[in-house]
């Protein structure tokens, strides 16, 4: 069975939705707190979204710097998948295992709704569960989830087809104002780093993943799996 | 020696800054139409033990670029004093 190592930080938040959604996707899942050391031999480690350090400083910033992360560096730099949601998106990018930064929604909302998102890439552990260009629904919930990159770093994001998860139309055409959520450049509600196994997104697969909530279209993103290169 | 650091962090030229905006929208609505180009940044205030003025500066600006400021979307100016 595969063990899926969900990270804990002073106010996650979404930490029982990770860990549950990892259970019904057919995983054993456990809690690390951030000041272990040890990830105990995952097979996927999930850093899961909320207010880590009440988002002091900004979003991220003092998280990345927690003893844990030293272990998830490694982990990601030995090809371990590593999905960052919400939060742990953001604590992805300060901790540069992904690039460009989540600046506050342009519109000063706190947005907290389904958006209709178009699955860019199916070759990562987290998406190969869903058909390229297919298109789901997930919630959003987060005030600083607009996405921004130098123009260097975007083109080659662009061109090296690491855009995983698009904000777009319901019926998967390009996004109008209100599709997406917080004004992020090109769409991007999620990204991978350059090997693939890294992946980050500011909407709660996690929240998708039981009938009982209605949709259980998040559920593909725990259906992870090491992929052979 | 002990120093007082004041340090500036600034949303980067050319960023949207949307706290800005709405700032500068209440200012305009308050009767400050000249009020243009508004920034919300944050101060942070820091004291440092340094043999000299040029070495607290120099582990300040250190702390900027590690932690106090994001280089991808903030800039950061520090001034000394003592």
């Amino acid at each position: 069975m595969k063990r899926v190592a969900v990270v804990r930080f002073p106010g996650s938040n979404c930490d029982f939705d990770a860990l549950y959604s990892a259970q019904r996707a057919g995983s054993e899942s456990y809690f690390v707190w951030h000041r272990d050391t040890d990830l105990q031999q995952p097979d996927v480690v999930i850093l899961p979204g909320g207010f880590s350090y009440g988002d002091y400083l900004r979003s991220g910033a003092i998280a990345r710097f927690s003893p844990i992360m030293e272990a998830v560096q490694r982990f990601a730099a030995g090809g371990g998948p590593v999905l960052g949601i919400c939060n742990g998106f953001q604590i992805m990018c300060e901790a540069h295992l992904l690039p460009g930064a989540l600046m506050r929604n342009a519109r000063l909302t706190y947005a907290s709704r389904p958006v209709n998102l178009r699955i860019e890439r199916t070759d990562t552990p987290f998406t190969c569960a869903y058909q390229a260009g297919q298109v789901i629904t997930l919630p959003v919930a987060h005030g600083e989830g607009r996405y921004v990159a130098d123009e260097k770093t975007l083109a080659e994001l662009e061109v090296t087809g690491r855009i995983v998860v698009r904000y777009v139309a319901p019926d998967g055409g390009a996004a109008g104002v209100e599709d997406n959520p917080n004004g992020s450049i090109n769409e991007i509600a999620g990204i991978c780093n350059a090997e693939g196994n890294v992946v980050g997104l500011m909407p709660h697969p996690d929240r998708m993943t039981d009938p009982a909530l209605g949709l259980t279209e998040g559920l593909g993103f725990f259906e992870c799996r090491v992929l052979s290169k | 020696m002990t120093y007082r650091a004041h340090i500036r962090v600034v949303p980067r030229a050319g960023l949207l800054d949307p706290q800005g905006q709405a700032v500068e929208h209440a200012l305009t609505a308050l009767g400050f139409p000249e009020a243009q180009n508004v920034r919300v940044g944050k101060a942070i205030e820091v004291q440092v033990k340094a043999a000299t003025r040029g070495e607290a500066e120099a582990r300040v600006r250190q702390m900027c670029e590690k932690l106090l400021a994001n280089p991808v979307t903030e800039d950061f100016l520090v001034d000394i004093e003592g």
